[in-house]
């Protein structure tokens, strides 16, 4: 199978849509047409590509990893979207959706954030493009990623709380829609992952295949025209692991989605309708959406975008919960090992490659290490102290 | 078959009045029956019923706060609506929730259950024209009216489709944004009530920033009618008690018959 177009309604099978409010709807299809027809355009592309390449540093090296793969006992590959100006792949996307606000006319993003990487990442784009920005964070992820928040401040960003619910990402994302309402004429929502109405997890996975396109070219590069066995990336809303899988897809690696074991939206398989779409999510035998729990702000989140519960209805891919504290192992174990501090959202994947070890002998891993771990730093000197 | 929300409603326009539509909260506190049902003698029309969900992205503090304390009290899809079933309000009910709540008890037995309940009508304010088929057909075969919103951003090709699905009365977004009391009518209210007015002949009636008796009166000069909904959950927040509430229901009565 391959990762293409999502039906003209916006369905990845049985998931996906747009389940928005009324005030929402036109804006949500003027950002599909405008996406359609950007995409299409080679101006755009190249204006994009140039920012990819002389702003936020792509290509991103593919690193093998020598003494991980003999602690383990498989060929470990990471594709280093740390490298990345701002510390994570979460650049792709805003700059593709920046770009696209401009070309749009909005003078305004608003976007949600959990860990902090998405809010830094679309305060950035704001600053390059003269744009006004505001985030809302949940005042417990304010608390837990204090650095993030003051990165954002220093960026220009307005960082506002959302005091609502768990007060952590789910709560973000309903803050931003909230404003998003009273200002989508001027303003564009930034979206973090490959979630929300139609057309953002399509978009946002478009945004993200280049880490996937590049990754199939490196591997093809250092496995003789090869593919890896197995290919693994973290999942909150999945956009990270939707940006390596659309590499991949269509080859007969196992794609592997590696989930908090406190927010596993897949591993509970129910379907529900929450900020926008239609995907697996978290909630209790009401369909009041339940709170997620995970060491990690960025994936500290009930659902997963609908693709993902697509590939997983398809067994296309598989998802796997770990849990903290094998993450906790993890992030040092890379650290030691290879002198990398991954994000604690990027260790889970990490530390689904050293669970399995048995299962993964002797294959070839490509791990998408989607952020860096500087941010992180604080709250694991409390966890480890 | 017409269906009693837009009966009732066409019988007070009809007679040359406005439309009042309160909502209440369902399961917010102990007395929110007696509530709803002094809101109903207090001279609405008809009246919707909240079925609180934990993500309510159309909604502002007031009615987020009413969700968090109704769910927090226990309350339930199942809960409210067996109450509202013994509840004799003696004017028809819609429930207003979200998706998710009818999506995950399954459309049709969701609307098998309202119908169950005597309730006649339902808003579900995520679910926009493009995804609302396969509720609605539910909908229709248990005689559940399903009201749509129509927002001032629909560009003037969308109107016509939405209020021919719409089902009861057709709910005019009265602003961008989400519900809550504003200090000045925004123009939009009466805007969208006009352009609604040209394309149908479905009550009319505007909700979202009318919070006071003066705002239903000003807009009600081009709608059918308003429905008031965190100005009367305030109340109920407050601890007004059924009397209270109906006070203020009264008082957007009084001043609809004066206009």
């Amino acid at each position: 199978m391959t990762m293409t177009e999502p039906t003209a309604e916006g369905r990845f099978g049985d998931f996906g849509g747009m389940f928005v409010p009324e005030t929402l709807v036109p804006a949500c299809q003027e950002l599909d047409r405008a996406f359609r027809e950007a995409w299409a355009d080679p101006s755009f592309r190249a204006e994009l590509d140039h920012l990819l390449t002389t702003y936020a540093g792509r290509p991103s090296p593919l690193t093998e990893c020598q003494n991980l793969s003999e602690a383990l006992g498989c060929r470990i590959l990471l594709k280093r979207e740390d490298l990345n100006h701002t510390g994570s792949h979460k650049i792709n996307n805003v700059l593709g959706q920046a770009l696209l606000a401009k070309r749009m006319g909005k003078t305004r993003l608003v976007a949600e954030t959990g860990a902090g990487q998405h809010g830094v990442a679309t305060a950035t784009a704001a600053a390059l493009f003269g744009m006004d920005c505001i985030v809302y964070m949940g005042t417990v992820d304010i608390e837990r990623q204090k650095l993030n928040v003051f990165r954002m401040q220093l960026l220009g960003a307005e960082v506002r709380p959302a005091e609502s619910g768990s007060q952590t990402l789910k709560d973000a994302v309903n803050e931003a829609m909230r404003h998003w309402v009273s200002v989508v004429e001027s303003t564009h929502y930034c979206l973090g992952s490959v979630m929300g109405p139609h057309p953002y997890p399509w978009m946002v996975r478009e945004f993200h295949r280049v880490i996937g396109d590049e990754s199939r070219q490196q591997c093809a590069e250092l496995l003789d025209g090869g593919v890896p066995d197995v290919v693994v990336a973290c999942v909150g809303g999945g956009s990270n692991a939707a940006g390596i899988f659309a590499g991949f897809a269509d080859t007969d690696a196992l794609l592997v989605g590696a989930e908090p074991a406190g927010g596993a939206a897949v591993g509970r398989a129910v379907p529900g309708i929450v900020h926008g779409s239609r995907s697996y999510l978290m909630q209790d035998e009401w369909g009041q959406v339940l709170e997620a729990e995970s060491i990690s702000a960025g994936l500290d989140y009930p659902g997963i975008g609908p693709e993902h519960a697509h590939l997983a209805a398809t067994g296309r891919a598989r998802y796997e919960p770990v849990t903290d504290a094998e993450v906790v192992e993890a992030f040092q174990l890379l650290a030691r090992t290879e002198g990398i501090i991954p994000a604690l959202e990027s260790a889970h994947a990490i530390a689904w490659v050293s669970k399995c070890r048995d299962e993964l002998r002797g294959k070839t891993v490509l791990i998408n290490l989607s952020g860096r771990g500087d941010k992180d730093v604080n709250q694991m000197m409390d966890e480890l102290g | 078959m017409i269906g009693s929300v837009e009966q009732a409603l066409r019988a007070r326009r009809d007679a040359g009045g406005s439309c009042l539509v309160p909502y209440v909260t369902g399961g917010l506190g102990d007395d929110w029956l007696d509530t709803a049902r002094a809101v109903a003698a207090a001279g609405a029309d008809a009246i919707e019923i909240g079925i609180p969900f934990s993500d309510p992205v159309m909604d502002g503090p007031t009615i987020q706060a009413a969700n968090d304390r109704a769910l927090a009290a226990g309350a339930t899809p199942q809960s409210i609506l067996d109450q509202l079933r013994d509840a004799d309000l003696g004017i028809p009910a819609a429930v207003m929730t979200y998706g998710n709540i009818a999506y995950h008890m399954g459309w049709e037995r969701f609307a098998q259950s309202l119908a169950a309940a005597g309730v006649a009508g339902c808003i579900l304010p995520d679910v926009p024209l493009e995804e609302t088929g396969p509720w609605t057909e539910a909908a229709d075969a248990a005689g559940i009216e399903t009201i749509l919103l129509a927002a001032p951003t629909a560009p003037d090709s969308r109107l016509p489709r939405i209020v021919e699905r719409s089902r009861g009365f057709v709910y005019g977004v009265g602003l961008l944004g989400i519900t809550g009391v504003r200090e000045a009518l925004a123009a939009s209210a009466v805007e969208i009530a006009g352009r609604l007015k040209t394309v149908t002949d479905l009550p009319v009636l505007v909700g979202v920033g009318i919070g006071t008796p003066a705002q239903a009166v000003e807009v009600s000069k081009v709608a059918d009618g308003v429905v008031v909904g965190s100005a009367v959950v305030q109340r109920m927040l407050d601890g007004a008690g059924p009397e209270g509430v109906a006070e203020l229901v009264a008082e957007f009565r009084q001043a609809l018959d004066a206009k």
